[in-house]
């Protein structure tokens, strides 16, 4: 069989359409043409429906008329601010309880680390809309099992969904929720690959345990928060299900946020051109972010 | 004496890492058991004071009642042709393109990778809009092929199907040759079995992403009929009367599967999940 085969194309070799030459192209084709017809083409339509404005379904090209709006409207400002409150309190306190819940993970005492690791994952793998859903039955003000435990340490009612301070408490908790197991199992397998050497020869120093964590495991922890940090903020700033179910943005737009307001404005009032700078502001902020992110943590080494 | 000392301490670490990580455990997995109660029982009970913490027997009227609102079955099936769709022919388009990117030499590869990359760091609400009015020009509104087309060439799958496959001698690839096999033969017969355990991490990793795709289903499906599982548990949500038994059981049955799934394959689950940034 195989010899014939061989034969075979050694007899006609120019039948053949698929070479060595042609097929990468072949192999790439589908990707491309579905990447430039779904991903290219609108990025740069997006672009161009942000400079124009439209009425009556006629387009006409109006400069920065949508972003000098959007400078000037208190609701984007509002949305800007409720996106960043959230990102600045929520990212910190997620990563914080991930790296202390992987350092107990990592443990020598422990047992049953696979089933503890199931544990913390699962709320990884729900569909965000389900849990964002359990999560506002649970925070219902009257009857909610949240405040029914508080009363029973005797706390009053707290209204996690209808006062501004707290809804905005709501969404944190719950995004910490869903996304701190995810990130503890990123720093387990980190605290896995430093080498035992380093802390023998710091216990040998004299070094206790509390010493080693901020004197080894943080610094060797680096890249990883790096990586969890650029994560996490990008998928923050793009925070749509969890405020869309668990609040609707508000209450008083308290929880508006970018992504939201960007939905708001282009399918509830149909108004693409002004979403459609929102997007741009939004593409040109985690650009920013993720450049800085890296400049600042990659500049310590130096 | 110091011997019985250090076995109270280690006796004390360890009740004081089992009581941490119990309390972690708890807050993490109590939601899960909640949501199960509340699926089988009627929707006054989730508000019952003190809570009801057993479950009931209301799960075949729950439901009923929730096919009845948002036809359930239809519903799943839904989720179930798109998400399966999606990921049988994503995983196809992004290793064959993984594959380029990582055995071939050929002009203007590197500039047309280095655009993929780009795009993983693109938010995809700036596609939103264009996409929308794309899909109402070519009247593709409420139909499968809207949901499925736009994310077919994932930027990310490619980009660890080519790290995943750079690890494939070329040696091999040449001794197939030799062998006669066509390329297209190589690339079916020698490197997608040879990429098993990658393969199934990506394919975890993209129908998770679309099991639980909300906002673009959200604005391209506006037909109840065409609706997947997280469209049609949003829209009970905004109904005037909220019956939390059906919403409880519908959120139950979007999580279930993949809780299941979960627990056989959870290795390759977790690396699918992140991506692949976690090698054990």
């Amino acid at each position: 069989m195989m010899n014939q085969s061989t034969a075979e194309s050694k007899k006609k070799p120019k039948r053949k359409f698929i070479t060595p030459k042609t097929a990468p192209y072949l192999f790439i084709a589908p990707a491309v043409i579905l990447f430039i017809i779904f991903t290219v083409y609108p990025v740069i339509q997006s672009l161009i429906l942000s400079f124009q404005t439209s009425s009556g379904g006629v387009s006409t090209f109006a400069g920065l008329d949508n972003y000098r709006r959007l400078f000037n409207d208190p609701l984007f400002y509002r949305a800007l601010g409720n996106t960043f409150t959230i990102l600045i309190i929520q990212v910190p306190i997620m990563l914080t309880i991930a790296v202390l819940l992987a350092v107990l993970m990592n443990s020598a005492l422990l047992k049953m680390r696979a089933f503890f690791r199931i544990a913390f994952f699962m709320p990884a793998i729900t569909a965000l809309v389900a849990y964002a859903i359990v999560f506002m039955i649970m925070l219902d003000e009257n009857y909610g099992l949240v405040n029914y435990a508080l009363s029973l340490v005797g706390i009053d009612p707290i209204a996690w969904l209808n006062d501004p301070f707290w809804a905005k408490v709501s969404l944190i908790v719950a995004v910490t929720w869903r996304w701190t197991g995810y990130n503890m199992v990123i720093f387990l397998a980190g605290l896995q690959n430093i080498s035992n050497d380093l802390y023998e020869a710091a216990s040998i120093d004299g070094a206790g345990k509390i010493r080693q964590f901020f004197s080894i495991t943080l610094p060797q922890l680096k890249p990883i928060f790096l990586f969890t940090f650029v994560l996490s903020t990008i998928g923050t700033l793009q925070l749509f299900d969890e405020p869309f179910i668990l609040t609707g943005g508000g209450p008083n737009n308290s929880t508006l946020t970018i992504s939201l307001y960007l939905y708001i404005n282009g399918f509830r009032y149909f108004d693409f051109n002004y979403a459609s700078a929102i997007a741009y502001i939004l593409v040109i902020i985690i650009a920013l972010l993720s450049w800085f992110q890296m400049k600042v943590v990659g500049d310590k080494d130096d | 004496m110091t011997n019985n000392k250090n076995k109270t301490t280690t006796i004390l670490k360890k009740t004081g890492l089992y009581t941490l990580l119990g309390i972690g455990v708890f807050l993490s997995m109590f939601p899960f058991y909640w949501m199960f109660i509340g699926a089988t029982n009627p929707s006054g009970a989730i508000f019952s004071m003190p809570p009801n913490l057993v479950p009931g027997d209301h799960f075949f009227e729950n439901l009923r009642n929730l096919n009845e609102n948002v036809g359930i079955w239809r519903v799943i099936m839904n989720s179930l042709i798109i998400t399966l769709t999606f990921t049988v022919v994503s995983v196809m388009i992004c290793s064959a393109a993984g594959f380029a990117f990582a055995k071939y030499q050929f002009k203007g590869r590197d500039p047309i990778f280095f655009m993929l990359l780009l795009a993983i760091m693109i938010p995809y609400h700036v596609t939103l809009i264009p996409l929308f009015e794309l899909m109402a020009n070519v009247g593709w509104l409420n139909t499968y092929q809207a949901v499925i087309l736009p994310h077919l060439a994932y930027p990310f799958a490619i980009f660890l199907m080519r790290q995943n496959m750079r690890s494939i001698p070329d040696s091999l690839l040449e001794a197939a040759r030799v062998d006669g096999a066509g390329e297209m033969r190589i690339f079916f017969t020698v490197v997608l079995p040879t990429m098993r355990p990658a393969l199934a991490a990506v394919a975890i990793f993209l129908f998770m992403f679309q099991w639980n795709n909300f906002l673009w289903p959200l604005v391209v499906l506006g037909d109840s009929s065409m609706y997947t599982l997280p469209v049609a548990l949003s829209s009970l949500v905004g109904m005037s009367r909220i019956d939390y038994g059906q919403i409880m059981l519908g959120t139950t049955l979007s999580t279930l599967p993949i809780m299941v799934f979960f627990l056989l394959l959870q290795r390759q689950f977790i690396s699918g999940i992140l991506g692949g940034s976690v090698k054990e």
